[in-house]
């Protein structure tokens, strides 16, 4: 087992363990800190999917993650109204339950995805990076200003959504549920960086022009790449609004893609368990700076730049002593 | 809707269109020689608004103020040059954007712990106050008229800085071969730091000139920088020209967009309704614009095909 697999290990291993000897100290709220953690490093695998294996750098996966988090308090809402969402061209009525959410949330942040790529992906380098955030700047407006859902105030979760057969207010069945779910989408992922679509995709962002001369063209590739990495973020984004019972525009700004661009390079660009690190890492400091300092963010700005210059490969880099390569 | 409303808000679209050139001119200029993604750049046009906002206090002088978003602008655009910026040139842009996204969050913090979380407000110069009477008996007030005009003129000067003196010329020549002209002797290094420092003091101009009609508070330049992003996308990264055909586009689409959509749906909705819609509607007004932009000519206007 190489040093990168017995990182990873440990990492799943103690994203389980620690809220459960938290709780057994009677700390509940590492429990809601590991939550946290386990829903971010979700949306930071969506984004690693495009970003490490595709070599698409997107600065708007706030889009996605709002988007998902959007779909589920107005499915939410309009459940405790009893209002349907549509009735045209045909009805659909609100719900609570968490695997509906879930799936309308991932179909949600996929059509977005995929809009938003095909525009996006015409160009490439440094214009993808600007329109990818213009497209979610745009949707972030778009929020704010549209009074339905709550406009700039937000709108809450009045009960966390239900999962047939637990109790989603339990913060350890919580927690297990959004452990589940980020393991399952890091097999996903790994399985799906394995395939011959993952590794045509890989190949995408090493030699793009060599991939079209062995008659695979780049651009479907890239787009149903970034269409799965839109769906999961959006999934991601999907429990955070249940995690908070509460979505803002706040989670489609841009400060947010930033946040969720950190988790994935802190942690190590292209490695499957590098956003679990990179996202435990930033909770970790986030608490315990936010506890000495009001101005937590100006150390984190200097780790952050110091991890640029002087750290390549982020977390999992280090512990694994391997360059990637290309 | 009179004919003198709309060509006030011509007007209002013109000084945002001059205000984004400021801002997109320099992000282009730095993209175009060194290639180099600045997302700090806001943080630069936070700088220059704070700068003038403090002197302009404590001398009760704007125009010295004004200087002082200059040459605060200008000086902390070469420190962070020199201190970081250099070190990511030759690296790819996930590296770059990654890097300035900290340094937002330096800057901000920094400025937040310095002048705190209360907006500053700067006042209008007493010789540039009041409202000026245009031909047409159009009321507009004089400072926004000035800020047209000084944009205009910073245009000019830049395109004549550019295109006829020493400096430009080695910019240009930077922009097609960077190592070319270090092999002629030109100092590459100072040259980089020289135009990081121009763009920055034109964003810290610009931040200091609508500093004077919003309010200066920590956070203003992202909104600004993100216009920005679409403006150089629309016009073509690297090209000056492009980015003031492109700022005086999203200015004016944007402010007209505001102005004219909620009453276009007035006329098949009720006012309440048409408002909301149409000022949700407009607030895409400028994306939408990029996006079609983008399907006809993915590299911009006047970029050149990648």
């Amino acid at each position: 087992m190489n040093r990168e697999a017995l990182a990873s290990l440990v990492l799943a291993a103690g994203l389980l363990v620690v809220p459960l000897i938290a709780l057994g100290l009677d700390d509940p709220f590492i429990v809601t800190l590991a939550t946290k953690v386990a829903i971010l490093a979700l949306a930071g695998a969506g984004l690693n999917l495009a970003l490490g294996f595709g070599g698409l750098v997107s600065f708007g996966h706030a889009a996605f993650f709002g988007l998902g988090g959007y779909a589920a308090s107005i499915l939410a809402s309009h459940a405790l109204n009893y209002e349907p969402v549509f009735v045209w061209p045909f009805e659909i009525s609100g719900t609570t339950s968490m695997p509906v959410i879930w799936l309308v949330a991932m179909v949600a942040g996929a059509i977005a995805a995929a809009a938003i790529g095909a525009l996006s992906l015409r160009t490439g380098g440094v214009y993808f990076i600007m329109i990818t955030l213009a497209f979610a700047q745009m949707i972030y407006y778009f929020a704010i200003s549209w009074p339905a859902y709550g406009g700039e105030d937000g709108l809450s979760i009045y009960v966390r959504d239900s999962f047939p057969g637990l109790n989603t207010l339990d913060p350890l069945q919580f927690f297990l549920i959004c452990y589940v779910v980020l393991m399952v989408a890091l097999a996903f992922c790994f399985v799906l960086t394995r395939s011959r679509f993952g590794l045509a995709l890989q190949a995408a962002r090493q030699n793009a022009t060599r991939l079209a001369a062995v008659g695979i063209e780049p651009f479907g590739i890239r787009l149903m790449a970034f269409a799965i990495s839109g769906a999961i973020t959006a999934l991601a984004g999907a429990l955070y609004a249940d995690l908070n019972r509460f979505v803002s525009p706040a989670m489609l700004n841009w400060h947010t893609s930033g946040e969720i661009m950190v988790f994935v390079i802190l942690g190590g660009v292209g490695r499957i368990f590098g956003p679990v690190a990179g996202a435990a890492l930033y909770i970790v400091l986030e608490h315990n700076l936010g506890g000495l300092t009001e101005y937590w963010q100006l150390p984190l700005g200097l780790l952050l730049l110091a991890v640029v210059l002087y750290a390549r490969g982020g977390i999992l880099g280090l512990v694994s002593r391997q360059v990637r390569h290309g | 809707m009179t004919g003198a409303l709309i060509a006030e808000q011509v007007l209002n679209g013109l000084q945002l269109g001059v205000m984004l050139f400021l801002m997109a001119s320099g992000l282009t200029l730095v993209f175009g020689v060194m290639g180099l993604i600045n997302l700090a750049h806001g943080s630069l046009y936070m700088v220059g608004a704070f700068a003038c906002a403090a002197v302009a206090k404590a001398t009760g002088s704007f125009w010295l103020g004004l200087a002082a978003s200059l040459i605060g602008a200008a000086a902390a655009g070469a420190l962070v040059e020199i201190a970081v910026i250099r070190r990511l040139y030759d690296r790819d842009h996930l590296d770059q954007v990654l890097a300035t996204f900290a340094l937002i969050l330096v800057f901000s913090e920094a400025t937040r712990w310095y002048f705190g979380s209360q907006p500053l407000y700067l006042s209008v110069p007493p010789l540039l106050a009041g409202p000026v009477m245009l031909p047409g008996g159009i009321e507009y007030p004089l400072y926004r008229l000035a800020l047209i005009v000084a944009g205009l003129v910073v245009a000019a000067g830049l395109f004549v800085l550019i295109a006829k003196t020493r400096l430009g010329i080695r910019i240009r020549a930077g922009e097609s071969d960077r190592e070319m002209i270090a092999a002629l002797g030109v100092d590459i290094a100072g040259l980089y730091t020289i135009v990081f420092a121009l763009g920055a003091a034109l964003a810290g101009l610009a931040g200091a000139l609508v500093g004077t009609i919003q309010s200066v508070q920590v956070g203003m330049g992202e909104p600004v920088l993100i216009l920005a992003f679409v403006v150089i996308v629309i016009g073509g990264i690297g090209s000056i020209k492009g980015a003031l055909v492109g700022a005086l586009l999203v200015g004016l689409t944007d402010t007209l967009g505001r102005f004219l959509l909620p009453i276009a749906f007035s006329s098949f909705m009720d006012a309440s309704s048409a408002t909301s819609v149409g000022s949700a509607l407009a607030s895409m007004a400028i994306y939408v614009l990029m996006a079609g932009v983008l399907v006809f000519r993915p590299s911009g206007l006047f970029g050149q095909a990648t």
